[in-house]
């Protein structure tokens, strides 16, 4: 006879107690997320009412408009709509060289507080915090003021003379860049920081021991050790980057228009078209769905090794 | 023949603080050399100096005669084992091992031949293909090993590798090591503060504490011949004796002890006045006092016959020149410890090997205590 393990004994002891206690966390779950996408699903595919709203009356119009155009009267031939996907695309490249950016600046901002003495780095740590205790909007528009044609950063510029007219800085690419970059830099800093702290620095010295010259052992021990923080970190930075509609709205024009300033738009006043803006939200969502899973996969990759 | 490692006046401080004071070192070619001392003594500090890992405040380090104390540690032909092993997690095996190799620009398949063979040494072919997170401990340690023999260093160095490992691995791996030190041919520099390790496999040894170097020898020559009481004390277990020294002839000196006893050990460069003296444990034999007092040596206990040479020789009778009260018996297994204490009211302990004796000394007995030739050493401080 076999008598089960005391480990699991406790555990289908206690089993019944913790299903209980995660019975909240079911209930928010369903209430806050599985309800709402599967509502956003459902609408993509309903028929706009003209005042904002939905008929229920089940298509595929919303994906036909993303995809396909027929021209302006509806009666050529179906061809590709390429509108919207320059949008998406123009989103994923800003998304991703706000990601490279945040990367350049976050990764040695986060390697230098990880290496500060360990009673200083809360303080470091607490200072990159600190913007991120003023909201979102108006630390964008701060950004803004300061950026723009007669604001601070061109009038300083001017005045020691190294520049005569303005930067047109404001409503370009550049100043869309900015204000992601402002945005989610602490969401690439502090992953990167967890990983660069539990980094055991011996391990940089056996490289050296082993003739690797500085920039060789960043390249063949420090990356590869630390991936896992800047892989979550990319993507903390770049999934909300890819959505972003503060920024682009506030800093940039008509030519740096994003999906999340069209998905905005879509449910705002009369002019919106709820099941176009679903839509536009479902085919944003599978591409997130898409990184996070390739990134899933890598990880289990490497925790098999 | 060009010393292996040469430190010449080597010091290292940190701010205010000096972590080692002007040490000078050599270590010969193919030498099993180690640095032994407690926590905090500086050894691993020289250890990483040797390295690169720290720099040197002043003072040289030569490599076969090359000055190498401004180089950089990928810059220097010596390979650690560090403490932690620290072995690359995200590569397997047989990339941590080619890892040097690798470094040092050798073309892919001379590497991964190299390679296998170091873990063919380590008896480890079968792992190649590991992460290092699967091996135990001591299969790490070999790795660890086996990474750092594998680009040929001039000089290996060893920090505190066996002790993170239990017991019965330690004690196997001192072996091993030993053995790989004499088919590499590699000069080691192993840092420890077990003695144990250090006595069992070093060539010599350097005691070290509080940033100095207390005394450099043989196993033996450290252990037999201490210069002074914290190499004495340190190693193994001794009786350190408060004494006076009256008088030095021809290298003998005259001790007096505090309960008044007086003692002849060799003194090579003592001056009078006090010092201590350091007696090991298992170098004091005891007879039994009783026999020897004047009663019992009447014509009627003790015939002519009894007091021959082999019971008592003159020699007994001179040089059991310490008495002692026995306080306690503690058994050992192999050892029996006498707990006694002199006269003057120190401590002295006795080390007894567990042979077939058909009587102990009982609690509060006197016995006389005799001192084997050169047991006492008259310590320089």
């Amino acid at each position: 006879m076999t008598t089960p393990a005391p480990q699991s004994d406790t555990d289908a002891a206690y089993a019944p107690v913790a299903r209980r206690l995660l019975i909240p966390t079911w209930i928010t779950i369903g209430i806050l997320m599985v309800l709402p996408v599967a509502l956003m699903a459902i609408y993509s595919f309903l028929t706009k009412e003209f005042r904002g709203g939905v008929i229920w009356d089940f298509t595929l119009d919303a994906y036909d408009q993303f995809f396909i155009t027929r021209g302006l009267f509806g009666d050529e031939p179906a061809q590709i709509e390429w509108t919207y996907i320059t949008i998406f695309w123009r989103s994923i490249w800003q998304a991703g060289l706000a990601t490279i950016l945040c990367l350049a600046i976050g990764f040695p901002t986060a390697w230098f507080i990880a290496t500060r003495p360990a009673h200083t780095r809360g303080i470091w740590l607490f200072l990159i915090t600190i913007p991120y205790w003023v909201n979102l909007l108006i630390r964008t528009v701060s950004l803004k003021f300061l950026i723009r044609d007669n604001g601070p950063l061109n009038e300083s510029l001017m005045s020691i003379g190294l520049i005569t007219d303005p930067l047109p800085l404001v409503n370009t690419n550049l100043a869309v860049q900015l204000g992601l970059f402002y945005s989610y830099l602490p969401f690439m800093v502090l992953p990167i920081y967890a990983a660069v702290e539990r980094y055991n620095f011996t391990l940089s010295e056996a490289a050296a021991d082993l003739y690797a010259s500085r920039f060789a052992t960043l390249r063949e021990i420090v990356l590869p050790v630390v991936k896992p923080g800047i892989i979550a970190g990319c993507i903390l930075v770049f999934v909300p980057s890819l959505g972003a509609f503060l920024a682009p709205d506030l800093l940039g024009g008509a030519k740096t228009f994003m999906i999340g300033s069209l998905i905005d738009e879509q449910f705002k006043g009369s002019q919106g078209n709820w099941p176009f803006g679903a839509a536009a939200s479902m085919i944003l969502m599978t591409l997130v769905m898409i990184v996070l899973l390739l990134y899933a996969r890598a990880q289990t990759k490497g925790g098999a090794r | 023949m060009t010393a292996a490692v040469e430190i010449r006046e080597a010091v290292k401080r940190y701010g205010s603080v000096t972590a080692l004071h002007s040490i000078s070192l050599t270590i010969a070619d193919n030498e099993f050399f180690t640095l032994l001392g407690p926590s905090g003594c500086g050894k691993t500090t020289l250890l990483r100096m040797i390295a690169g890992f720290e720099n040197v405040t002043s003072g040289e380090i030569r490599l076969f005669g090359d000055p190498i104390a401004s180089l950089e540690p990928n810059h220097r032909p010596v390979n650690t084992v560090f403490q932690n092993y620290a072995l690359f997690p995200h590569m397997t095996v047989l990339d941590n091992v080619a890892f040097g190799l690798k470094m040092k620009g050798h073309p892919p398949t001379e590497r991964r031949s190299r390679a296998g063979q170091m873990l063919e040494m380590v008896h480890l072919s079968d792992f190649a293909d590991r992460m290092p997170s699967q091996l135990s401990g001591g299969q790490q340690q070999r790795v660890a090993l086996a990474r750092a023999l594998a680009p040929a260093p001039k000089v290996l160095l060893l920090d505190e590798p066996l002790s993170a490992l239990d017991l019965k691995l330690r004690q196997a791996m001192r072996f091993e090591l030993k053995q790989l030190q004499q088919d590499t041919g590699i000069t080691f520099i192993f840092v420890t503060h077990d003695q144990e390790e250090a006595l069992t496999m070093s060539d010599r040894i350097a005691v070290m504490s509080q940033g100095r170097i207390q005394q450099i020898g043989t196993a033996r020559e450290i252990y037999e011949e201490p210069t002074n009481t914290f190499v004495a004390d340190f190693i193994g277990e001794t009786n350190l004796l408060q004494v006076e020294v009256d008088a030095i002839e021809n290298g003998t000196a005259t001790v007096t002890l505090p309960g008044g006893q007086r003692l002849t050990c060799p003194s090579a460069s003592t001056t009078p006045g006090k010092h201590h003296l350091s007696i090991r444990p298992e170098r004091i034999t005891i007879s039994d006092q009783a026999d020897l007092t004047a009663t019992d040596l009447t014509a009627t206990d003790l015939t002519a016959t009894d007091l021959t040479a082999t019971d008592l020789t003159a020699t007994d009778l001179t040089a059991t020149d310490l008495t002692a009260t026995v306080d306690r018996i503690v058994y050992l297994g192999t050892d029996l410890q006498l707990i006694a204490h002199l006269p003057g009211g120190q401590p002295i302990s006795i080390r007894l090997q567990n042979a077939a004796r058909v009587s102990l000394p009982s609690t509060g007995q006197t016995i006389g205590l005799h001192l084997e030739e050169g047991a006492a050493r008259l310590l320089a401080d």
